[in-house]
C-alpha cells in the first residue's frame, strides 16, 4: 500500500499515512485531487478506480471515507477488508467509534493503525493481537500518570 | 467533546482541539493557532525546564496543527528529547512526531538514531517495536545505513518476541525497498524463508511480505520458499472455518495470509516437483470449489474475503497458463460474476477476464460472454466499469467477432465519456486494421470513427490510415469515392488514381467547396489540382485560371501562395513528360508496425490497456475547488458522531451523547458562505510550450480544449468548453487577464451564459504580443453547476516562444552570431535531468514545436541540437540561438540559450528546461 487517507464527507482530512517518501507539496496535491474524485462518486459505484499508476480502494463508513492507494498487482478485495478490519479495531478500542473520536484522539488512531499496518503491509490480522498491544500501552500510560488539577492541565497553574 | 477515552490524560490538547472546532472562520482558526504556537514557543524557550508530560502535550499539539495543514518549524528537538524518556507514552508521542515530521537535519538524525539504537538494545519489546516502527515510517537512507545490518539479526534471533519479529520483518522490507544495496541477506536467507513455518500466524503474515519482495529480486536464492508456501497454503485451505481462531475472518480461514501465499507463488514458475505441484493444484481446486459453496454468512466481509482468495488464485492460474482445466473453470466462475449484483465483483471479473482472454486455453471460453460484456458497456452506470468492459471487448476480439465488437464500440463512442474517448478511438482503429478482411469495411469504420469522434482522432490514426490506403491499390478507389461523396475530407495524394470520366465536372464540384476549407486542406487541394492537369489535360485552362487569380497567387498565406505560383509555372513551362514524372505516384510506404499500436502499447503490454495511461496528463490537470460544497446530496450526510460501523445505530442516549449534540456541526468545514476559492491551475500549461492544440484542462464537469495559431506577433486561440455532465451550466462566464498588461494584449468576445449538458461552446481569443513577457495570461471561468458556484482559474498557454519565426542559417553565420551574443547576461544555461524519453525523433519534434528552425550540420557533435529563430513582438525582433546537448548515459541535458535580450534568454531557458 502506498498511502491511506481518512476524510470526511465535507472534504476534511482526518488521518493520513504515507508509506513512501512524498514531498509535502505533492501530498497536499494528491489529497485534494483524490478527495475530489472520490467525493464525486455515487453510492452504488464500485469501490475501485484507477488513478495515476495506482489503484484506489475506498469505502465510506458513516461520515468518513477510508481510502487506500495500492499498487498494480495488489488485491482490491482484500484491501477493502483491510479497511474494514481497521474500522473494527477503532470501533473496538473507542467503543462505537465516530468521527469525533478520531478527531480528538488522533494520536491513538495513528497508534492503532501502526500496530495493524507497517510500511504499508499488514503486520497482524488478529484483532486480539493488535488491541493487546494498544491496551498494554494504555496500561503503561495509566500507571505513569498521576492525576492533575484542571488548572494545571490548561497551563494556568 | 466526546467521552474521554481510555488512558487519555491530555486535557489541554482536547481543549485546544475543541477551540479550533469552535472557530467560526478560517481567520479565527489561524489566529487561535498562532496564539497556541506563540504559547508553545515561549514554553519551549522558557528558563523553567518542562517536565515530560508538558513536553508531550505541546509536541502533540504541534503535531495536530501540522496535520491540519499548517507548517511547523520548531519542536523537533523537544520531540527528540521525548524519545529518551523512559515513560512509554512520552516516547510514543516523540516517535509519532518524528515519523510524521521527519526533518533531514543531519544533527537531528544523529540524535534520533542514537535514541533508536538505545531502544533496540533495551530488550524491552514495546520499546523495540516503537523504534522499529519509527525506522519503517521514516525509511530514509540514513536510517538504512544505521540499522540495515542490525535488523535481520533481531528478526531471526531465537529469543526475539513474536511481536518484535513481526515489526522487524516489515521494517526490513521498508529499508529494502528504499535501499536494497544496504540490506544484505546472504547468511540470513534460509532462516528468513523458514519463518513461513513459524507457529505464530502473525509472524508468518508479516514475514511473507518481506519474503515476496526479496523473491522478486532474487528468485534463485529464495526458491525453497515455494514448497513451504504450498504446504502452508494447503494447511489453511483444508482447515475448517474455526480452526484458526482469531485468524479466521468472517468464517474465512486466514484470508490475508492465503492471498499473500498465492501472491508469493506468482513470483515463480509452476513447481517442478510433482508432489508439490499436485498439492498446489489440489489447493487451487479447493479454492474454486469453496467459492461455489453457499455462503456461511450474508455479510459482505465474508464474500469479499472469500473472493479475494479466489481472484488471487485465478491470478496464479493465469500466471502459470498451463492448466487448461483450471483456466476454463476460472473463466466460468468469473462469468457468473459478470452479472453479480455487487458492482465491485463485476468490475473485478471484467478486469480478470481481460488476462484470461490472452491465454490460448481460455480465449474461446471468454468469448462466450460477449453478449453480457456488450450489455455491460451499454448499461453499467459507473464509467470505470464501462471502461473495464471496453477493455475486455478489446481483449477478446478476433477475426470471428471483430465486426460485431467494432460496431458496438463505435456506437458506444457516440455517448462515451470524454475521459475515455481518445483511448476508445485508438482501440477501434487498431481492431479495424488488425481484423479487416475487406478494406471497404476498414475505410467505412475509420470514416465513421472520424465522423463520431473527429476531435479525438489523433495524428497517429490519421497517418496510419493514409499509410494503409496508399499501400493498398484496392482500397484507394473505394476510399476516394467514399470520401469524395461526403466531401468531408480531402487527401490530395490518392486523388489522382480515381477520377475517371467527366473530370471538369468533378473539378468544379471540388473547387466549389474550396473557400470553405482550412489552409492545410486548401494546400492539399492545390496539389490535387496540378494532378488533374497531369491526368486530364482538358482541365488545364480552367485550373490555370484558378491558380492565376489574386486569391491564390497573392494569398496572404505563404504556403498557399507558393504552391499557386509554383504549380502555375510548372503547368505552363514543363512538358507533359516532365509533368508526368514530377507528379508520379508516391511509392508505397514500407510496411512497419502501426504507430497507433505503439502508442497504445507504450506503457503496458499489449492486451490490457487501461484508461490511466492515456489520460494521465489530462487527469492530472483536473482539480476544481477541492472538496467543499458538494451540492445537493450532502443533505444525506450522517453527522460526524454517527456510528461508523452503522451496526449500533440506535445509539445509547447517554450524557456524553447529548453533550456531543452541540458539537455535531462540523466547524472544521468552511464556515459561512465563502465562495470556493480559485487557485491558479497551471498543470496543463507546460504541456503546451511545444504544441498548440490539445486538452488544456479536464475535471469531472468540464473539459477545455485549445487550438491555436500564431503568425508574426499575432495569435489566435480557440477555446472549446465542453460540459461533460448532463446538467446545464448556468451563468457561464470567462474573463482573461494579463498580468503584464503592457506586454500582451488579449481580446475576447463574451460567451453564451448557458452551456447545455453534453454541449460544447467555442470562444476565440485574439492575442497580440507587444513586447517580450514572462507571465502568461490567466483565464478565469465561473459557472453554476447544480446550484454550486464553480470558479476556476487557468494559466493560458501563451508563451514567448509562440511568436518565433524560424531562421535558417549556415554554420559560419551561426557561430558568428553566437559570438556576437557574448555578453554574460545574454546567455542562460541550465543542466538538468531528463524527464522524458531522450529519443531523437521525440526531441526533434519538440524543438520544431518550439517554433525555431532546427539546424543540421552546425554543431561538430552530431548528438547535439542547434536551433535558431527570431521572436516577433510589436516593437522589436529578438534573435535567439539555442543549443541542447543531451548526455544519454547520464540521462542529463545541458541547455544553452543566447538571445539579443537577456530576459528572453532567461525565460526561454526556464520554459524549456521542463520540456525534455
Amino acid at each position: 500500500m502506498r498511502f491511506m487517507l481518512l476524510f470526511s464527507r465535507q472534504g476534511k482530512l482526518r488521518l493520513q499515512k504515507w508509506y513512501t517518501a512524498t514531498a509535502e507539496r505533492d501530498k497536499k496535491k494528491m489529497v485534494r485531487e483524490l478527495m475530489q474524485i472520490v467525493l464525486a462518486r455515487k453510492p452504488k459505484m464500485c469501490s475501485f478506480l484507477e488513478w495515476r499508476d495506482l489503484k484506489i480502494v475506498y469505502k465510506r463508513y458513516a461520515s468518513l471515507y477510508f481510502c487506500c492507494a495500492i499498487e498494480e498487482q495488489d488485491n482490491e478485495l482484500i484491501t477493502l477488508e483491510v479497511i474494514h478490519r481497521f474500522v473494527e479495531l477503532l470501533d473496538k478500542y473507542f467503543g462505537s467509534v465516530c468521527e469525533l473520536d478520531i478527531i480528538f484522539n488522533f494520536e491513538k488512531a495513528y497508534f492503532i493503525l501502526d500496530e495493524f499496518l507497517m510500511g504499508g503491509e499488514i503486520q497482524d490480522t488478529s484483532k486480539k493481537s493488535v488491541l493487546k498491544a494498544i491496551e498494554q500501552a494504555d496500561l503503561l500510560q495509566e500507571e505513569d500518570e498521576s492525576p492533575r488539577s484542571v488548572l494545571e492541565e490548561m497551563g494556568l497553574a | 467533546m466526546p467521552a474521554v477515552s481510555k488512558g487519555d490524560g491530555m486535557r489541554g490538547l482536547a481543549v485546544f482541539i475543541s477551540d479550533i472546532r469552535n472557530c467560526k472562520s478560517k481567520e479565527a482558526e489561524i489566529k487561535r493557532i498562532n496564539k497556541e504556537l506563540a504559547n508553545i514557543r515561549s514554553k519551549f524557550k522558557g528558563d523553567k525546564a518542562l517536565d515530560g508530560y508538558s513536553k508531550k502535550k505541546y509536541v502533540c499539539k504541534l503535531l495536530f496543527i501540522f496535520l491540519l495543514g499548517h507548517d511547523i518549524d520548531f519542536g523537533h528537538m523537544e520531540a527528540v528529547n521525548l524519545l529518551s524518556s523512559n515513560k512509554y507514552t512520552e516516547k510514543q508521542i516523540g516517535y509519532l512526531f518524528i515519523s510524521v515530521l521527519v526533518n533531514s537535519n543531519s544533527e537531528l538524525i544523529r540524535l534520533i538514531n542514537n535514541a533508536i539504537k538505545n531502544d533496540l538494545s533495551s530488550r524491552n519489546p514495546t520499546f523495540m517495536c516503537l523504534a522499529l516502527h519509527c525506522i519503517a515510517n521514516v525509511g530514509s537512507r540514513e536510517m538504512a545505513e544505521a540499522f540495515a545490518s542490525e535488523i535481520p539479526r533481531i528478526l531471526v534471533a531465537g529469543d526475539t518476541m513474536d511481536s518484535v519479529k513481526q515489526s522487524a520483518a516489515l521494517c526490513l522490507l521498508r529499508l529494502y525497498k528504499t535501499s536494497p544495496d544496504l540490506v544484505l541477506m546472504g547468511e540470513w536467507t534460509s532462516r528468513v524463508v523458514h519463518l513461513l513455518n513459524d507457529q505464530h500466524m502473525g509472524v508468518v503474515t508479516a514475514a511473507i511480505s518481506l519474503i515476496t519482495c526479496l523473491s522478486q529480486k532474487n528468485p534463485d536464492e529464495f526458491k525453497t520458499c515455494v514448497s513451504l508456501a504450498v504446504s502452508r497454503l494447503s494447511r489453511i485451505v483444508s482447515s475448517a472455518s474455526t480452526d484458526l481462531q482469531d485468524y479466521t475472518y468472517y468464517f474465512v480461514p486466514a484470508p490475508w495470509l492465503s492471498c499473500k501465499l498465492l501472491r508469493l507463488l506468482q513470483c515463480y514458475p509452476p513447481p517442478e516437483d510433482g508432489a508439490v505441484k499436485g498439492r498446489l493444484v489440489e489447493c487451487l481446486e479447493t479454492i474454486l470449489n469453496k467459492a461455489q459453496e453457499p455462503p456461511k454468512s450474508k455479510k459482505v466481509q465474508h464474500s469479499n474475503a472469500k473472493n479475494a482468495i479466489l481472484f488471487e488464485a485465478i491470478s496464479l492460474i493465469i500466471h502459470y497458463d498451463s492448466e487448461p482445466n483450471l483456466l476454463v473453470r476460472a473463466c466460468n466462475q468469473l462469468g457468473q460474476f459478470l452479472q453479480h449484483r455487487e458492482t465491485n465483483l463485476r468490475y473485478l471479473a471484467l478486469e480478470s477476464m481481460c488476462t484470461l482472454a490472452s491465454s490460448e486455453f481460455s480465449h474461446e471460453a471468454v468469448k462466450t460472454h460477449i453478449e453480457t460484456v456488450i450489455n455491460a458497456l451499454k448499461t453499467e452506470r459507473d464509467v470505470s466499469v464501462r471502461q473495464r468492459a471496453a477493455d475486455l471487448l478489446y481483449a477478446m476480439c478476433d477475426r470471428s467477432n471483430a465486426k460485431q465488437i467494432v460496431a458496438e464500440m463505435l456506437s458506444y463512442l457516440e455517448t462515451a465519456d470524454y475521459s475515455i474517448r481518445e483511448e476508445m478511438v485508438l482501440k477501434v482503429a487498431i481492431l479495424a486494421e488488425k481484423y479487416a478482411v475487406d478494406y471497404s469495411w476498414y475505410v467505412d469504420t475509420i470514416l465513421n470513427l472520424i465522423r463520431i469522434a473527429g476531435d479525438y482522432v489523433s495524428e497517429e490514426v490519421w497517418y496510419r490510415v493514409i499509410q494503409i490506403v496508399i499501400n493498398r491499390d484496392d482500397v484507394q478507389g473505394y476510399a476516394a469515392k467514399t470520401v469524395f461523396e461526403v466531401l468531408e475530407l480531402v487527401v490530395g495524394r490518392w486523388f489522382g488514381s480515381v477520377l475517371l470520366g467527366r473530370p471538369l465536372v468533378q473539378f468544379n464540384l471540388l473547387h466549389s467547396k474550396f473557400h470553405l476549407c482550412s489552409v492545410p486542406t486548401r494546400a492539399l487541394l492545390l496539389s490535387a489540382y496540378i494532378k488533374f492537369i497531369n491526368l486530364f489535360p482538358e482541365t488545364k485552362a480552367t485550373i490555370q485560371e484558378v491558380l492565376r487569380c489574386d486569391s491564390q497567387i497573392r494569398n496572404s498565406d505563404v504556403e498557399l501562395q507558393q504552391r499557386a505560383v509554383e504549380y502555375l509555372k510548372l503547368s505552363s513551362i514543363a512538358s507533359t513528360d516532365v509533368l508526368a514524372t514530377v507528379l508520379e505516384e508516391m511509392p508505397p510506404f514500407p510496411e512497419r508496425e502501426s504507430s497507433i499500436l505503439a502508442k497504445l502499447k507504450k506503457k503496458k503490454g499489449p492486451g490490457a490497456v487501461s484508461v490511466t495511461e492515456l489520460d494521465d496528463s489530462k487527469r492530472e490537470a483536473g482539480e476544481l475547488n477541492g472538496g467543499a460544497d458538494r451540492g445537493p446530496d450532502t443533505a444525506s450526510t450522517p453527522s460526524p458522531s454517527a456510528d461508523l460501523l452503522g451496526i449500533r445505530s440506535a445509539a445509547p442516549v447517554g450524557a456524553a451523547q447529548t453533550n456531543a449534540g452541540s458539537l455535531l456541526v462540523d466547524v472544521f468545514s468552511d464556515s459561512g458562505p465563502a465562495a470556493p476559492s480559485a487557485a491558479v491551475n497551471d498543470d496543463g500549461f507546460l504541456r503546451f510550450v511545444c504544441k498548440n492544440n490539445g486538452v488544456l484542462f479536464e475535471n469531472q464537469l468540464l473539459q477545455i480544449g485549445i487550438k491555436s495559431e500564431y503568425r508574426q506577433n499575432l495569435g489566435r486561440m480557440y477555446l472549446f468548453y465542453g460540459n461533460k455532465t448532463s446538467v446545464q451550466f448556468a451563468s457561464f462566464s470567462t474573463t482573461v487577464s494579463c498580468p503584464g498588461e503592457l506586454q500582451l494584449n488579449v481580446q475576447s468576445k463574451p460567451v453564451e451564459p448557458l452551456v447545455e449538458g453534453g454541449a460544447q461552446i467555442q470562444q476565440v481569443l485574439n492575442i497580440e504580443c507587444i513586447t517580450d513577457f514572462c507571465d502568461a495570461p490567466l483565464l478565469n471561468i465561473k459557472f453554476r453547476y447544480g446550484g454550486a458556484l464553480q470558479n476556476l482559474t487557468l494559466k493560458l498557454p501563451v508563451t514567448i516562444n509562440k511568436f518565433f519565426q524560424p531562421t535558417e542559417m549556415s554554420s559560419s553565420d551561426f557561430f558568428q552570431r553566437w559570438k556576437q551574443l557574448s555578453q554574460p547576461q545574454q546567455e542562460a544555461q541550465k543542466i538538468f535531468k531528463a524527464n522524458h524519453s531522450m529519443d531523437t525523433e521525440v526531441l526533434k519534434a519538440k524543438l520544431l514545436g518550439l517554433g525555431t528552425a532546427l539546424l543540421d550540420n552546425i554543431d561538430p557533435n552530431p548528438e547535439n541540437y542547434v536551433c535558431a529563430g527570431v521572436i516577433q513582438t510589436k516593437g522589436q525582433q529578438i534573435g535567439c540561438l539555442l543549443r541542447l546537448e543531451p548526455n544519454a548515459q547520464a540521462q542529463m541535458y545541458r541547455l544553452t540559450l543566447r538571445c539579443s535580450k537577456d530576459t528572453v534568454s532567461k525565460r526561454l531557458c526556464e520554459l524549456l528546461a521542463q520540456q525534455f
